[in-house]
This record gives structure tokens, C-alpha cells and sequence, in this order.
């Protein structure tokens, strides 16, 4: 950035803090900013942060609602649900769900929640709202980049809902796509344009990842403030940071991966198609092999899981210390335990496929480097307990959510160990038990995360609170819901019961979680009104909100609370402070906080 | 209707929920806010405790209503290392649990906060983290251990008298063949698959040791107490032959046959005395294939020798089927479209080449 733009920056952000603080109103009448260049193509990070957040939120809506969907089905597979004829027409004759409607629901409720939501809604956020606010940076490396990214992921968010209405469905081969089932339209009927326009979609998700995640990673390298050096970036930034780099590292592997696909679909080649009899019909194609599709995809799809935990993991670490009052336990073991995930992320992927047919000794690696993972993980487990430990705790709505974080981590990262054992995993593989682990580990923790972060930075994005109450009663009634509708699955893994059964009546062994099953899906029903609850919530505080009248609401260290509550873009009015300090010193020298950009002091103890 | 009602109830409560919360942020400013958020972090504090006793005895009570609905005794030898597997690492991954899920709960009621309480400034202690790194590292080396040794077990070589049976899925069924009397499983392709021409694996007919080679469909049968190896094929799509009884999974692949052995323990028989006449094993479809996904079920039929001997001499070879039905397709008259470099398509002169067909073929 040169002098005379910078300087420009800095005016219009004084402009607009002055502003703020008489009538608390956004100025657009000052420098040529219009209501498209604000709030549509902004190129300001904290406008993009809650484009990125907003759209997740619709896309999450959408994927939850398809599992009550199919949830109903699954809980009262002898009714039938007139209404759902009505909105769904010959996918839903005579009102029960139809097979390949229940698998589009499946395929599609995975799609959604994995990409869409947790890796764009997720660190599209909050790497966009935090990076530049926490190391002390004007905006992204490149605001132009960061725009692009949003609208790349607006554009992949516009084929795949067009997806939805096409006449042959949209994609049902699980969200895998694993081929041949996703490459042959005559043996799936999601399998024609549906799954097209699936794999169009998510290649112009990955350019959004790609764009965004280079810009993230950038940004933290070049952009930090004066003092504020690697070790001294709160742990949000480590965990957006190594994010970004599992991204930019996988993601376009993945992209090749569908690329081939795309040609084994439309141009005859034989990537992953051999020996195929199906429709009454020889194909032509010999020689390929689906599982180097899987392995591919798993490439991608493995890091895929830290990639929407890792900022989670940042985010609740913060979140913990500010509301302990008490810095980070073993501020360099969570930095090097994050490293450690960063890099085995990349070296366990085909513990997805140990009954895929694959070479058992290869499998015996991928269970020595999967079970690794788990020493990482416990240390920050343990971390996470230690800073909670003798500390002088706020139970605010974030606090809780982060408590609800660890205690969910823990739970389903316990049975990774379960699953990362091949042995083990020859009987439990794609049965409930997965069900359970992944989306307690991965699923449920990381919307834990993500509520985390929406209630401790709501007022920073808005300059007001989200409603206190209705935040506890998400919480209790989400972290309830969670344990009773995904405990119970463990057992029924265990029974063998395979996954992506829509109904169970034909089977000797498999038929008698009925009632549990019922339970399971008015336990959904349930969390799912008490979550548009929090959509609810999060549009009317939006506007309705308690105001913030303090700069920093939660008397934090770090360097997003030292911006105006209304921070225009550019964020600082004037010079960007200096940093001298971590941004953990809660509670030291018998003092409540310190401030990142408080000189040390010349009697202050060290540590 | 009675949806209808639901929506409904769903809207008036959230209208309720909705005017207490809003009402009580007036309130939180009347009584002042300081005093208000310490009620609430009080009553969250205890509810975090009350979660944690409430979960532990719901972690009981869940134990208790269905650990009699998961599968009995393991009805394969490999069941058996699997479930011992599993029991290891249920009682390390348990204690771990409760003693970490008391910790972090029990610490956050305790510590909430307090008038006068200070928060202890600790920010690292690395002995401390050097125990909770090396105690998980020694632990999971001994689960790697344990888990390794049984793999290996697991998927090592079938023993030399292993019967072998060959396992087919497509969209949505399974089929089986047997070696017949020669104990050799004849050649297949699948350009050959023909189910008009009673053909429906594709078995090339030139091929003598197909001659013998019977096909069935839906049961599967084997004979208990001798271990049985499975070579897995695809006609169409990825499924994956589930054994949930027997703790044992494998993948079908098109293009790229797998196999899996195990040795069956219990006669279908002896697992009806013990668990009802309704019991059967099943073969189930773990691998998402399709609309009809959830209903490809396969059954096995695990028996005495007497017994299999005398269900597989009902059976026809399917080789006679086929040829009856059309008797004009001879050996003779058989492949057109044979790949060219598929040097151990049979001329009858060498069917030798053709042992252990089911893993060799597709090498080429």
C-alpha cells in the first residue's frame, strides 16, 4: 500500500468513527463509498466476514432442515407427512420420503454442512473478521482477492442450490461422490446433471477457498503490526493460519480428483471406471480404479476435517483465556500441537478406506500416523482444562459454547481412537458409530466453536449484544441435543446398523432401534427450532441489540477490542498501535488484564 | 394436520421464549446489570455441574437400555480379536473420559466467579505438558500395538484350507459361486455377463475349471468351524459385503477384486438356540450403491459339512444351465470380445494358469 492511499484510508476511517460516535449511523455520503461498494462488493474484510457469515447461516438452515427431513423418515419410517407431497411433490408421493430423495437429502445435508458452512461459513468469517483485527492490519493483503473469494463462493452457493431443482435431483451419491455410482448416470438418477453441477460447484468453491486462504496466509506473514511477532499472535491466528495452509495444500487436489471425474462422466476416459456391467450393458471402459478416486478425494477430505476444526480450536482458546481471566495454559504447546495436526493431516488420509481392498499393510501405516494425532489433540485437551483450572470464570454465552467445545471434542475424539484402529474399524466402518464420532467430533464441535465465536465477536461486527437469555438457552438446549441424539448411535454402530439405511424393516439385526430412532428425531426436531431460535436472535440484536457503549466489552487483551466500536474500513482511526506484549497476560501482578499494547513495565514479573 | 399443530405449538413457544428474554434484559438494566450477570453466572455454574452428573448417569442409563440390542457373541474367530480389540480400547477411551469430562465441568463450577476470587496467573508448566504428552504416547503405542498384532491376523493369508467362495454384489443383490468339485474357481470377464444367456457373472465357458463352478444367489452358505475365504467382486458400483455377526467388512470394487477370510464358530443353528428362532445371519450392504442401498440384504446359512455337502449336491452347476438352455453355445462358440493382452485367456491348453483366477485376473 502506498503513502498517499494509506493516508486515505486513515481519513475515511476517521470519518467514519466520528460518525459513529455522533448519531451512530454509517456515513455513505463521505468518500466515494455507495451502498454497492459497502455492502455488496465491499472490499472491507469485516463486511466480507458477515457476507460470509450470513450466507453460511442460510446454507446452514437449509442443511439442517434436510436432516430433520430425513430424520422424519428415519424416526417414523410407517407414517406418511402430506405436507411434505406438498412442497415436494413426486419426491415425496403420498407424503413419505422416496429413496432417491432420501439420499439427496443425505448427499446434499453433508455437502452443505462440510463446505459450505464449516469451511466457508466458519473460517470464511472469522479469518476475515479477525486476522487483519488481531495482528493489527488495515485490511487483507489483498481486499481485492478477498472480495473475489466471497463471490466465487456466492457463485458456487448459486449452482448448487440451482442443483436442487433440476428434474432428475441433485447429486445422491452420498457426499463422497465417491465413482463409479457418481459416474454413471444409468445407475443413480442423482448421477445425471445433478452431480454436474455438484462438481461445477465445488470447483468454484475451491477457487474461493484458494483466494481466500493465500490472502489469509499473506496477510499474517506481511501484514502484522510493529511488535506483533509470530509468538505474540493470539491462537485465533495460528489456527485460521494453519488452516489456510491445509487449504491451499489440499483443495486443489481435490480439484483434480473431480476434473477427472468431470471426464470420466462427459468424455469417455476410464479414470476411475473398470470392469463395469450396469443397465443391462457392458461399458467400454477398462483399467481404471475407483479407489484412486478415494484416495484423491481423501487427500483433501481428511485435512478437510481440521481444516473446520482448527479455527474452532482457535477461537474456544481465546474465548477460554478472556473468560477465565487467566492467560492460555501452555501457550507453545497449543501453537506446536496445531502445527503437529497441520502436518498429520496430510498423512492419514486412507485410514478412510482400510476395508476399501487396500494393501492391509498400508493400512497398518495409517493407523500408527492416525492414532499419532490423537497426542496433539490430548494436549490441547489438557491445556484447555488447565486454563479453566483455578481461573475466575464468566459463563458468558461464549464461554459456555467453548465448555460445550472441549466437552464434545473430547467425546468424539475418544472414539477416532476407536475408528483409526484398522481392527476395530473392520467392523464399525460406515455403520452409526461413524455417524456419532464425526459429527460429535467434527460436526457439532465445530458449530460450537462457531457459536463461540458469533456471540464473543457479535459486538464487535455490530456494535451491539445478542440476547443473553435466548444464548443460554441455545446453548443448554444445543449441548443437550447433541449428547442425545449422537450417543445413542454409538450403540448403534456397534449392532453393525450401516449407515444411509432409510428404513430398516427388512432387517433381522438391524430393526430393533425403532423407538430410539423416534427419539432421536424429536430430539432434532427440537434443537433445530431452538437454532433458527439463534438466527432469530442473531437478525434482531443485529439491529435491536443491547448497544455496546465500551470499546472493550469483554475486558480483553488483544487488539481487536482497541478499534472504535464502529471501526471503519481501515479499522483504526490513526496509527495502527504498537504491540508489546502475548495477548494472555489475564491476571498478572495481581492486575485483571493488560492490554497487548501496554508497554512491559519495569517491575513487571516475567514468566 | 397434527404438523400443522406442531408448527404451531413451535411458533407460540418461541413467541413466549422470546417476549421472557426480552423482558428480562429490561429487567437485567432496572436491577442493574453487574448484579445480574453474577445471578446468571451463578445459575449456569450450576447447571454446568448438574450437566455433568446428569450426563454421567445418562451415559449409565443409555449403557443399560441397549447394550442387550447390540450383537451378541462374535460368531467368527477374527470377531473374537476384533472384540477384544475393542474392549481394550473401551477401557482405556472410558477412563480417560469420565476423568477428563469430571475435570473440565467440575473445574468450571468450581472456579466460576467469585467475590474477591483472583484468578491464578499460570500460563505454562513444562513438566506438566511433558507428562500429558508422553502418558497419551505410551498409551496409544500399546493400542497401535494390540491393533497392528490382530490386523495382521486379520488380513494375513487365508489358511491353505480355506474354502473359497466367490462374492458378487450389484445394484441391489448379492451372488455366489463356488469352485465346485475341482476346487477351482473357472475364469470370468465381464464383457461375458449375460443374464439372458444364464450367465450372470460372466464365467467364460471355455474356461474347463467353470465347468463345476455353482451359482447361487441370496443365501450364502458355509461350513462352520473352517475358515472360508471370500474373493469380492462389483458388476457395477462400489458395495461392500457386511458381516456385521461376524465383525467382518470388505469393499466390492469394480475392476478390483478384494478378499477377506474368517473362520465361522457358530452354526446358524446354535445361534437360534441362543438368540431366538427369529436369528439370521445377515449380509448387509455398507458401501452406498443407490436408490435401493438400504435393502440389499444378503443372508448366511453357516452349517456341518454333512449338511453343506448335501445342500451343494441340489445344486446345478450353473455351466449346465447355462449351456441347456442354449445349447449352442459351446466352448467353441464363446468369446468375442476378449482384451488383447489378455494373455491367460483360456485356449484350453493351459486352464493351469487359471488357479486362484479370482485375485490373478485382473493383473492383466
Amino acid at each position: 500500500m502506498n503513502n498517499e492511499s494509506q493516508s486515505h484510508v486513515q481519513e475515511g476511517a476517521v470519518t467514519h468513527d466520528v460518525h459513529h460516535n455522533g448519531n451512530g449511523h454509517d456515513g455513505h455520503h463521505h468518500h466515494k463509498e455507495t451502498f454497492i461498494t459497502k455492502y455488496i462488493f465491499s472490499q472491507d474484510h469485516k463486511t466480507i466476514a458477515k457476507q460470509f457469515l450470513i450466507t453460511g447461516m442460510i446454507w446452514a438452515i437449509i442443511g439442517a432442515l434436510f436432516s430433520v427431513l430425513f430424520r422424519l423418515q428415519l424416526g417414523f419410517p410407517d407414517e406418511s407427512f402430506p405436507i411434505l407431497e406438498t412442497f415436494f411433490g413426486k419426491w415425496a408421493k403420498g407424503g413419505r420420503i422416496a429413496p432417491e430423495f432420501y439420499y439427496a437429502l443425505i448427499t446434499m445435508h453433508g455437502t452443505i454442512l462440510v463446505f459450505f458452512v464449516l469451511t466457508a461459513g466458519l473460517s470464511g468469517t472469522f479469518a476475515n473478521l479477525l486476522i487483519p483485527l488481531q495482528v493489527g492490519a488495515r485490511d487483507m493483503a489483498s481486499p481485492f482477492m478477498n472480495m473475489l473469494s466471497y463471490w466465487f463462493f456466492f457463485l458456487a452457493s448459486v449452482v448448487m442450490m440451482s442443483s436442487l431443482f433440476v428434474s432428475t435431483g441433485p447429486a445422491s451419491g452420498g457426499w463422497t461422490m465417491y465413482p463409479p455410482l457418481s459416474a454413471l448416470g444409468q445407475a443413480n438418477l442423482g448421477s445425471r446433471i445433478g452431480t454436474d453441477l455438484w462438481i461445477t460447484s465445488m470447483a468454484l468453491f475451491v477457487v474461493s477457498s484458494l483466494l481466500g486462504g493465500l490472502n489469509y496466509v499473506a496477510t499474517i506473514l506481511n501484514m502484522r503490526t510493529k511488535g506483533m511477532s509470530m509468538t505474540r499472535m493470539p491462537l485465533t491466528i495460528w489456527g485460521l493460519f494453519f488452516t489456510a495452509i491445509l487449504g491451499i495444500l489440499s483443495f486443489p487436489v481435490l480439484l483434480s480428483g473431480f476434473i477427472l471425474l468431470l471426464f470420466d462422466r462427459n468424455l469417455g476416459t476410464s479414470f476411475y471406471l473398470s470392469d463395469i456391467y450396469t443397465a443391462g450393458q457392458a461399458l467400454p471402459n477398462e483399467g481404471g480404479s475407483p479407489i484412486l478416486y478415494q484416495h484423491l478425494f481423501w487427500f483433501l477430505g481428511h485435512p478437510e476435517v481440521y481444516i473446520i476444526i482448527l479455527p474452532a480450536m482457535g477461537m474456544v482458546s481465546e474465548i477460554m483465556s478472556v473468560n477465565s481471566r487467566k492467560p492460555i495454559f501452555g501457550y507453545m504447546a497449543m501453537v506446536g500441537s496445531l502445527f503437529a495436526i497441520c502436518v498429520l493431516a496430510f498423512l492419514v488420509w486412507a485410514h478412510h478406506m482400510f476395508v476399501s481392498g487396500m494393501n492391509p499393510f498400508m493400512g497398518s501405516v495409517f493407523v500408527l500416523l492416525t492414532l499419532l494425532i490423537a497426542i496433539p489433540s490430548a494436549i490441547k485437551v489438557f491445556n484447555w482444562i488447565t486454563t479453566i483450572w483455578r481461573g475466575n470464570i464468566r459463563f458468558t454465552p461464549a464461554m459456555l459454547f467453548s465448555i460445550g467445545f472441549v466437552s464434545l471434542f473430547i467425546s468424539g475424539g475418544l472414539t477416532g481412537i476407536w475408528l483409526g484402529n484398522s481392527t476395530i474399524d473392520i467392523h464399525v466402518h460406515d455403520t452409526y458409530f461413524v455417524i456419532a464420532h464425526f459429527h460429535i467430533v467434527m460436526g457439532v464441535s465445530a458449530f460450537f466453536g462457531m457459536f463461540a465465536g458469533v456471540y464473543h465477536w457479535f459486538p464487535k461486527m455490530f456494535g451491539r449484544y445478542l440476547n443473553n437469555t435466548l444464548g443460554y438457552i441455545h446453548f443448554w438446549v444445543t449441548l443437550a441435543g447433541a449428547y442425545l441424539i449422537f450417543w445413542p448411535m454409538h450403540y448403534m454402530g456397534l449392532a453393525g446398523v450401516p449407515r444411509r439405511y432409510l428404513d430398516f424393516s427388512i432387517w433381522k439385526s438391524f430393526n430393533q432401534f425403532n423407538s430410539l430412532n423416534q427419539m432421536i428425531s424429536v430430539v432434532t426436531i427440537i434443537v433445530f427450532a431452538v437454532n433458527l431460535m439463534f438466527v432469530f436472535n442473531f437478525f434482531y440484536s443485529m439491529f435491536k441489540g443491547r448497544k455496546l457503549r465500551t470499546q472493550n466489552p469483554w475486558n480483553s487483551a488483544s487488539l481487536e477490542w482497541t478499534t472504535p466500536i464502529h471501526p471503519g474500513h481501515g479499522n483504526w482511526a490513526g496509527e495502527i498501535p504498537e504491540v508489546h506484549r502475548w495477548p494472555y497476560d489475564y491476571g498478572k501482578d495481581g492486575r485483571d488484564f493488560i492490554p497487548q499494547t501496554e508497554p512491559i513495565g519495569a517491575n513487571e514479573s516475567k514468566h | 394436520m397434527s404438523s400443522t399443530w406442531i408448527i404451531v405449538a413451535f411458533i407460540l413457544g418461541f413467541l413466549i421464549v422470546f417476549q421472557i428474554a426480552k423482558a428480562s434484559e429490561y429487567v437485567a438494566i432496572l436491577r442493574g446489570e453487574e448484579r445480574n450477570r453474577k445471578e446468571s453466572n451463578r445459575i449456569n455454574g450450576f447447571m454446568l455441574l448438574a450437566f455433568l452428573i446428569v450426563g454421567l448417569f445418562g451415559v449409565w442409563y443409555c449403557n443399560h437400555t441397549l447394550k442387550d440390542k447390540i450383537l451378541g457373541e462374535p460368531a467368527s474367530d477374527h470377531g473374537v480379536r476384533i472384540d477384544t480389540m475393542l474392549y481394550i480400547t473401551l477401557a482405556i477411551t472410558f477412563v480417560v473420559f469420565v476423568i477428563t469430562q469430571v475435570a473440565l465441568f467440575y473445574f468450571a463450577y468450581k472456579y466460576q466467579e467469585k467475590e474477591g476470587q483472583k484468578a491464578y496467573f499460570y500460563p505454562h508448566n513444562n513438566k506438566l505438558e511433558l507428562i500429558w504428552t508422553v502418558i497419551p504416547a505410551i498409551t496409544l503405542t500399546v493400542l497401535v500395538g494390540f491393533g497392528l498384532y490382530y490386523w495382521f491376523e486379520i488380513t494375513g493369508e487365508a489358511p491353505a484350507n480355506a474354502q473359497t467362495v466367490e462374492v458378487t454384489g450389484s445394484q441391489f443383490k448379492w451372488e455366489f459361486r463356488y469352485p465346485g468339485a475341482d476346487g477351482k474357481l473357472g475364469k470370468r470377464y465381464y464383457k461375458e455377463i449375460d443374464p439372458m444367456k444364464n450367465n450372470p457373472l460372466g464365467q467364460v465357458w471355455a474356461d474347463p475349471a467353470n465347468q463345476d463352478d455353482i451359482v447361487t444367489s441370496q443365501d450364502l452358505h458355509l461350513v462352520v468351524n473352517k475358515p472360508v475365504k471370500l474373493v469380492i467382486y462389483s458388476k457395477d458400483v462400489i458395495h461392500d459385503v457386511g458381516l456385521p455377526h461376524f465383525r467382518m467388512k470388505m469393499d466390492a470394487v469394480p475392476g478390483t477384486p478384494t478378499t477377506m477370510w474368517f473362520t465361522p464358530k457358530f452354526t446358524t443353528k446354535q445361534m437360534k438356540q441362543k438368540y431366538g428362532d427369529e436369528f439370521v445371519y445377515e449380509i448387509s450392504c455398507d458401501q452406498m450403491c443407490g436408490k435401493g442401498h438400504f435393502s440389499m440384504r444378503g443372508t448366511v446359512v453357516v452349517e456341518s459339512q454333512a449338511e453343506y455337502d448335501e445342500y451343494m449336491a441340489k445344486q446345478k452347476a450353473q455351466y449346465a444351465l447355462a449351456n441347456e438352455a442354449a445349447p449352442a453355445a459351446t466352448p467353441a462358440a464363446v468369446p468375442t470380445a476378449v482384451p488383447a493382452n489378455d494373455t491367460t485367456k483360456p485356449k484350453a491348453a493351459m486352464p493351469t494358469t487359471v488357479q486362484g483366477a479370482a485375485a490373478s485376473q485382473k493383473t492383466h
